[in-house]
């Protein structure tokens, strides 16, 4: 190796670190801002110049946005339909999972592609029938409504059947000498050893029902009482003289669940992709 | 389907081959679909024929239907501002999708098996992928509002006088897609990163000692085996960019007047503000379709260019 191409090669490496950073700084630039206006007093959050941090480090206003708005509420309300709906997701999808996966009856495939074919159906065809059966059933404005009617999607099984395909037969026969049926078989064997598959699924769902604004936009009319954080955060718009710097507190307070569970299933993330290019409801 | 997650996570496909079920019961079976066939009955395929059902007649939220047969329909293809918002969602599909995928698959190339901290990239561009979209899309209204960073920065660091992007016809479009590439991308990347970490490394060392460029490599060793993760990646992006909504319905309200409504914003409008159920479920069909066809399009398509067996 000649002296010339190492340097060559140093200089390349060197642009291409200082790239690196530039496209770093770039893609960070909003997050850092949010965090920024956060923590700044109300009447220094529009400079005529961008200054990091404003003439105190403002961490009242996180406590403040709770005052402005019931974001308590909001947060509480996120958190219990997430919950719920992730439990329903799982539950649902890891039985048919079990049943397209281990059992053998009829029409098997053909209901199986009846189950993939469901997820071609955009939610926005759905919305104005589906309120008109929250209305039918007086499920307008109702924790019932936010939970179940997105709870039943194809993905989940999807995901669980291709993991439960790969689990080798044989620990299930074992299982069967033992005398095990399916339901034994189900809950002692497969379940347990599809734990990642299934921390995956109930991840990315929990994440999917935290973010959903289309759907709870729609069917509650009582905000204070049953809104979610999106719809709190979105009340917003429009208000004369927005509080921004208490806006970005609520916003990065809605951001930290979802960003902690990203960083601590970055390992998983791939895995998640099916579950979230193909849901976000 | 299948094919679709063997792009993504080519781990997974280890099957054990079709073995001999343990019990053929139906009956077990029953039990353990139950739920789901339930749950998907009655929230997907009977909303599905409902949508088009009530598309067909005039179907206001509280008093009298009519059924009208298709003149919902044809309202809406003589109504001058659904075209518009069909035009707008084009051109955002339009600016979106391909500046995504070549962003995403130009940076997930660039750092390639070889940078360090590649795990720490990927995980960055996701989290804005994970975090609400409505707290993204707030943090950047305020990026773009008179005033905001944009406006300052651009002003007090190199004496440009910002557009005021939210509000001007030209540029509030623009501002959209960037968001939205900023929020969306990282899906991507992840895609392409993941599939190109299945490129065996010593393939393009013999291309490099045979002589091949950068260029030359990506082209006849790259290429080739990451096709069906750009299909992948494409059909998603563009079936999800159709659907766009919160990104415009919170920085623009679909204006200024209705330059940046889209389809999913006017189901929106006619349905719950407007009331008129039937018009706001005849467009939802004519969007589903739309994705359909879109679909379709791609998957014939994709026979001339996408490679499965390498």
């Amino acid at each position: 190796m000649s002296e010339t191409s190492v340097a060559a090669r140093r200089v390349r490496s060197g642009i291409s670190h200082v790239l690196l950073i530039i496209v770093a700084i770039v893609f960070l630039g909003p997050l850092v801002y949010a965090v920024s206006t956060s923590l700044k007093p109300a009447d220094e959050v529009f400079t005529p110049t961008p200054h990091l941090f404003g003439s105190e480090i403002r961490w009242q206003n996180y406590a403040d946005a709770f005052e402005f708005a019931p974001f308590g509420r909001y947060f509480l309300n996120s958190l219990f339909v997430a919950i719920a709906g992730t439990l329903v997701v799982v539950i649902a999808s890891s039985m048919s999972a079990y049943a397209f996966a281990r059992l053998k009856f009829k029409g098997r495939e053909q209901l199986f592609v009846l189950f993939l074919g469901t997820l071609m159906v955009p939610q926005e065809v759905l919305i104005v029938p589906m309120y008109w059966l929250m209305q039918s059933l007086g499920w307008v404005d109702s924790y019932w409504a936010l939970i179940l009617p997105w709870a039943f999607t194809a993905f989940g099984t999807f995901l669980l059947r291709q993991f439960f395909l790969t689990v080798p037969a044989e620990l299930e026969e074992a299982a069967r000498v033992d005398g095990c049926g399916p339901f034994g078989s189900f809950l002692r064997i497969m379940l347990p050893l599809a734990r990642p598959a299934i921390a995956v699924l109930t991840v990315f769902t929990f994440i999917s029902f935290w973010g959903s604004f289309l759907w709870p936009l729609i069917i509650v009319n009582s905000v204070a009482d049953k809104g979610t954080v999106p719809l709190g955060l979105a009340q917003f718009i429009g208000q004369q003289g927005t509080q921004w710097n208490l806006m970005m507190a609520a916003s990065v307070m809605a951001m930290i669940p979802t960003v902690l569970l990203v960083v601590l299933l970055q390992k998983h993330l791939v895995r998640g992709l099916l579950v979230t290019g193909l849901g976000g409801r | 389907m299948v094919t679709l997650n063997d792009t993504v996570a080519p781990t997974e496909t280890v099957r054990s081959g079709r073995r001999p079920a343990l019990r053929r019961d139906g009956r077990y079976a029953s039990v353990f679909l139950a739920p789901s066939l339930a749950g998907l009955a009655l929230f997907t395929l009977f909303p599905t024929a409902m949508a088009l059902a009530i598309s067909l007649f005039d179907w206001p939220v509280f008093g009298e239907r009519k059924f009208l047969g298709f003149g919902n329909y044809t309202h809406l293809f003589g109504d001058p501002v659904f075209r518009r918002v069909v035009f707008n969602t084009a051109l955002f599909v339009v600016l979106y999708v391909p500046l995504n995928v070549v962003l995403s698959l130009g940076l997930a190339t660039w750092l390639g098996p070889k940078i360090k901290g590649r795990q720490a990239f990927r995980v960055l561009f996701f989290i804005p992928v994970m975090t609400p979209m409505v707290a993204n899309v707030m943090v950047w209204r305020l990026l773009f509002q008179p005033g905001g960073l944009l406006d300052a920065g651009l002003n007090s660091w190199f004496g440009i006088d910002a557009p005021n992007f939210l509000g001007s016809s030209s540029w509030a479009m623009p501002a959209i897609v960037a968001m939205s590439i900023w929020q969306g991308f990282g899906y991507n990347f992840l895609v392409f990163s993941a599939a190109l970490d299945q490129v065996p490394q010593s393939q393009l060392e013999s291309a490099q000692i045979d002589g091949a460029g950068p260029l030359q490599r990506f082209r006849y060793v790259t290429w080739p085996m990451i096709t069906p993760s750009i299909f992948f990646a494409t059909t998603m992006t563009l079936i999800t960019s159709f659907q766009v909504f919160a990104q415009p319905f919170i920085l623009t309200q679909g204006g200024p007047g209705v330059s940046t409504q889209t389809i999913v914003m006017y189901v929106y409008n006619q349905g719950w503000q407007f009331l008129t159920m039937g018009l706001a479920s005849a467009a939802g069909w004519v969007l589903f379709v739309i994705i359909m066809g879109i679909t379709a399009i791609q998957f014939v398509g994709q026979r001339k260019w996408v490679n499965y067996d390498v």
